[in-house]
């Protein structure tokens, strides 16, 4: 572990049954870095959990949604200075004792980006239903595709970034299902990018936000804003070394 | 040839529309940023609805040969579509200024250092 300022970014929305843990969990796996939450004005007390066991809270004063929420963690990493930052989900999906390899490319300086990514080389026991396994690997092919480099695993929420990727991401980060999306726009940002095998846990308590009718809007949302993005022009950023 | 009465009711309702509007604006009920494309629609169409023979040499233009008030139709469509769409772009352009806010909120709040009490 380096000196480097690292961040945990925790977006969480009526999660007062996980945060806890996933605070906990955070701070007994890397007792270095800072936690924030973000809380997506919950309904339950899921910001007097999480500040409770010591993490720095942002209270958004509506719902904003997932994205919104990362991005605002995003800001704050940019605004405190933060070399690093660790996005995990709030449910208690991502497990923090992975943090450390996600940031291993980071710290030899090979990536800008990394994603947790379930499916690296198929392995993981990660088996989603079949829907949503074609519609995460038609996504990932899509990304290679328009992006210019593999990427296994797009709709991962479990992601590492540098300097350059905070910058990117507090400047430029989709409202609503922003993951596949974020992954193009870094790619065609030039950050470099690099793929980490990791677990997702089921989740314990609360509901998934995707429902059938969403998921119908996440599809035709996505594919939309990724035929956009490759229109756009995005400035090409230096993979950031410092 | 348009009737007569189709040209009367078309000049009354586009100068009725001009007269609300600008009363709208008057009232600063409604910005003159958004006042302009209505403004448009009301001109168009009350320029279209009293120059009679000028919407009949259009209906030509674009084939409508059975009934040229048809085109004040066509005209007042689009003139609606345009409206709409220009609202979609300024509902998007809220909805990233909304969430840019509630974000520095967020970071300004912790700043401070307690979030101010109350319902929340």
């Amino acid at each position: 572990m380096t000196g480097l300022r690292t961040v945990a970014v925790v977006p969480a929305f009526d999660e007062s049954g996980a945060i806890g843990r996933v605070v906990g969990e955070i701070r007994a796996a890397q007792p270095g870095i800072d936690v924030v939450v973000v809380d997506d004005a919950s309904t339950d007390d899921t910001a007097a959990v999480a500040e409770a066991l010591g993490a720095t809270v942002l209270r958004l004063p509506f719902n904003v949604g997932i994205g919104g929420a990362v991005q605002t963690g995003f800001r704050y990493a940019l605004e405190e200075g933060y070399e690093r930052a660790v996005r995990l989900d709030g449910d208690g999906q991502h497990d923090a004792a992975e943090i450390g390899r996600l940031l291993g490319p980071l710290e030899r300086g090979e990536a800008d980006l990394v994603i947790g990514s379930r499916f690296v080389d198929g392995g993981g026991s990660y088996r989603p239903p079949f829907g949503r396994r074609l519609g995460i690997r038609v996504f990932a092919r899509l990304v290679s595709l328009l992006g210019g480099q593999r990427v296994t695993d797009t709709t991962s929420g479990f992601i590492a970034l540098d300097r350059a990727g905070i910058e990117l991401f507090a400047r430029e980060y989709p409202h609503d299902y922003p993951e596949v999306e974020a992954t193009l726009v870094a790619l065609r940002s030039g950050l470099r990018l690099s793929q980490v095998q990791v677990e997702m846990r089921e989740r314990e308590t609360g509901a998934s936000s995707i429902t059938f009718v969403r998921s119908l809007y996440y599809i035709v949302k996505v594919l939309l804003a990724l035929l956009v993005a490759s229109l756009r022009r995005y400035p090409r950023l230096e993979g950031a070394r410092r | 040839m348009t009737p007569v009465r189709v040209s009367i009711v078309g000049v009354l309702a586009s100068v009725l529309l001009i007269l609300v509007v600008l009363e709208l604006v008057r009232g600063r009920r409604l910005k003159e940023r958004y006042a302009l494309l209505w403004l448009a629609t009301g001109v168009v169409l009350l320029v279209l609805s009293a120059w009679r023979g000028g919407l009949n040499t259009i209906a030509g233009w674009v084939g409508i040969t059975s009934y040229p008030p048809a085109v004040l139709f066509a005209v007042a469509t689009l003139f609606i579509l345009l409206v709409l769409l220009h609202y979609s772009t300024v509902i998007s352009k809220l909805t990233d200024e909304n969430v840019e806010l509630a974000q520095r909120i967020a970071l300004l709040e912790e700043r401070v250092g307690r979030p101010p009490t109350g319902p929340r």
